[in-house]
């Protein structure tokens, strides 16, 4: 459709017009600032604007008085997914100091990233369909993330930045009653996906919305360092929990999903979206495995009452729910981190919004920025 | 009935005054009514409760409250606004909303003007909203509000062609534009309906006509000059108070509006479907108001399970769907009349 719209005779052409689309905009996802260029409803060009949320996690992170105070302030990097964000850093701290976690710890910090990456693409996939027009999938979606959201609070206190993976282990074990309520979680959510697909994956009007718009070409996508769910939407087979081997991932049976292109165009919005409600289908399926093979155990290995990692220097990279997350992390020896540098997907895969809007309608800028599914407060830190 | 009040008061203006506010008794209570229904048929429908507290039972005086604080809201005008036509505008879309209740046949004893080119009249004084709206989205200056209002703008114009044509298929059934008429037509069981006459064809121009009038209303899937993911809230993004409050007055009365005329004109209006059963001119107005609202029910069904479609798809629904099988009705219905 873009395409006849692109060759349609230059008389046509009317003035461009510049429109300020956030920061108050309700399709930018936060505080976003998008300066589309416009020829009548045809997206010229677009340039984003963040910051708005700049919160100097960086500087607050060097200025902690130690290690284990970075954990909160990494929780507020992706608020949605604060559970993959605290895995990231902490997981980088034990290999720096060389600490081994208990079992346990691994399993129930697979089931709680699962979780948590489950509830993160309910708001993804909710809020897409909701720039879309579709309202009620959304509020489905946001019932069953109120069941996560739930466990978490039970375990750890908190429903949205929980502070609950710790060096060397966990703040807390899980509650006596973690394992029932994330099995009946289980059930219900699979019942919700069939839901979910019925009314909004293959309703016509949403394929027609959403197929061949936005096509991010495989190479671009690579070139733009794309990750997560952006990237293996355009068809390359990258899951940093299959191909990094953090954890235990390797113990499950499970399949990273990537797009094929089955209603439009390979890499369009339809296919990055379809990746995120399959991968979810995938979540289930390793918080099933995981909850039947779940040891007794310790949930704290013995670390140092003082950690103080020798100077040295460390990039650690996990699968967060928008792509990959990466810490790169550097000591002096003293007892707070001399450097810590994110690397967040929501960051890098916004950049590649300017090369998939142009010739698109507004309408469609908005499809394709919801289906690139950025989360502000990870962009700008 | 409007004989009866002409009796009554004489042909004084003032006779004409109160015939002309009657619609309104009903518009407003419906309105309040229909905006509760919504918020509730969507809460079933989403798995909410919607309003509870509000007057006790269900919330019934939620939209009430809603009028009351509308009504105390300050008038915000944009200082670069055009100040005349921002206020002239929503009045404008009500008028527009208003004035095709005249034609719309109550019940067999009541309608406010006896025309004899009702469904005429409907189609050309509804027009008159596509120039409040283009007006409300200009007058403000605002560029999200002149991309909504260039899309209604675009939007209505296009989709009266197919309502025209639908409705023309059954006109020249009828052979009569007074809607009136075409409602005595249909009287007796429910297969006299002309929604089942030459069949398949009125269905098909009911099916068309009543895919076009969602896109006349601006409604899921066609609510794309509000889209308010896309453009905030379309050509109302600068209204506040009351003047907002007119805009979605003049929404839930086109909605009924052209609830009414499909009710009228495909499924009998004010005839009982049972032949006598419960038939006259009371209960005529309780089965046309049952019939628009069993098509306004349909509308926020659709508008709760629906996402919304592009610009360019809509035009495209428009001008290469709806219009080609609405020429298509009425040439097999022509063939038809023709071959009796």
């Amino acid at each position: 459709m873009a395409e006849s719209i692109q060759t349609q005779d230059r008389k046509l052409r009317t003035e461009e017009m510049v429109i300020q689309m956030g920061p108050q905009h309700p399709s930018t996802h936060g505080v976003l600032r998008l300066e589309v260029t416009v020829e009548g409803e045809i997206v010229t060009h677009v340039k984003p604007y963040i910051g708005y949320l700049h919160r100097c996690f960086e500087k607050h992170a060097e200025q902690m008085g130690n290690y284990s105070q970075v954990i909160p302030y990494v929780d507020r990097m992706d608020y949605v997914a604060a559970m993959s964000m605290e895995w990231s850093y902490v997981l980088g701290m034990e290999r720096m100091l060389g600490i081994q976690v208990p079992e346990r710890v691994e399993y129930i910090r697979v089931i709680m990233a699962e979780l948590q990456r489950i509830a993160s693409h309910t708001i993804a996939i909710g809020t897409f369909g909701l720039d879309l027009g579709a309202f009620t999938p959304f509020l489905f979606l946001l019932r069953d993330r109120e069941m996560i959201l739930e466990i978490f609070e039970r375990t750890c206190g908190a429903r949205l930045l929980y502070n609950y993976f710790w060096i060397g282990g966990l703040s807390h074990d899980v509650p006596l009653d973690f394992v029932d309520s994330t099995r009946q979680f289980c059930t219900q959510f699979k019942k919700t996906i069939v839901e979910v697909n019925n009314l909004l994956s293959y309703n016509e009007i949403f394929i027609k919305r959403t197929a061949n718009v936005g096509i991010l070409p495989a190479n671009v996508a690579i070139n733009y360092a794309a990750s997560g769910p952006v990237l293996r939407g355009s068809g390359v087979d990258w899951d940093l929990r299959r191909d990094d081997h953090y954890s235990i991932y390797n113990r499950f049976d499970w399949q990273p999903q990537i797009g094929k292109g089955e209603r439009g165009t390979l890499g369009d919005c339809w296919d990055r979206y379809i990746v995120r409600c399959r991968e979810m289908e995938q979540s289930v399926k390793i918080i099933e495995q995981a909850i039947e093979q779940l040891p007794d155990g310790d949930v704290q290995s013995a670390i140092p009452k003082r950690i103080r990692p020798n100077a040295s220097e460390i990039y650690i990279r996990t699968e967060a729910p928008r792509g990959e997350l990466g810490f790169y992390i550097v000591s002096d020896g003293s007892g707070s981190p001399y450097r810590v540098k994110g690397r967040s997907s929501s960051f890098v895969n916004l950049s590649v919004l300017p090369e998939i809007t142009r010739g698109y309608m507004i309408a469609d800028l908005v499809a394709i920025l919801g289906s690139i599914d950025i989360v502000l407060g990870e962009i700008d830190r | 009935m409007d004989k009866f009040l002409t009796d009554i008061l004489g042909s004084e203006i003032f006779a004409y005054i109160i015939i002309a506010i009657l619609p309104l008794l009903f518009i407003v209570p419906y309105a309040l009514f229909a905006v509760w229904l919504e918020r509730k048929l969507s809460a079933f429908m989403q798995d909410r409760l919607g309003p509870m507290y509000t007057g006790g039972w269900h919330g019934w005086a939620q939209t009430v409250a809603d009028i009351i604080k509308l009504i105390q809201k300050e008038d915000i005008v944009p200082s670069a606004a055009n100040k005349k036509l921002h206020l002239i505008a929503p009045f404008l879309v009500f008028v527009g909303s208003y004035a095709a209740f005249a034609a719309i046949p109550f019940s067999s004893e009541y309608i406010g003007s006896h025309l004899n080119l009702g469904v005429f009249f409907i189609i050309a004084v509804s027009s008159l909203v596509v120039v409040g709206l283009l007006m409300a989205g200009w007058a403000a200056n605002n560029k999200w509000s002149l991309l909504g209002a260039m899309r209604a703008a675009a939007q209505i114009v296009s989709y009266e062609i197919p309502i025209a044509l639908a409705l023309l298929a059954v006109i020249m059934i009828a052979q009569t534009l007074n809607l009136q008429e075409i409602n005595q037509m249909q009287s007796g069981w429910f297969w006299n309906w002309f929604i089942f006459a030459k069949f398949p064809f009125v269905f098909l121009a009911f099916l068309i006509y009543f895919v076009a009038s969602l896109a006349e209303v601006n409604r899921t899937p066609f609510d794309i000059p509000e889209a308010e993911s896309e453009l905030v809230a379309g050509y109302h993004t600068e209204y506040t108070g009351m003047k907002f409050a007119m805009f979605f007055l003049a929404e839930y009365a086109n909605m009924f509006a052209v609830s009414a005329i499909a009710a009228a004109v495909f499924l009998g209006g004010w005839n009982s479907p049972f032949g006598d059963f419960m038939s006259g001119p009371i209960w005529g107005v309780f089965w046309f108001v049952t019939k628009g609202m069993f098509f306004i029910v349909v509308q926020m069904w659709l508008r709760w399970t629906l996402p919304r479609t592009r610009v360019d798809q809509l035009m495209y629904i428009s001008w290469k769907v709806l219009t080609p099988w609405a020429f298509v009705c009425i040439f097999a219905i022509g063939l038809w009349m023709v071959l009796q």
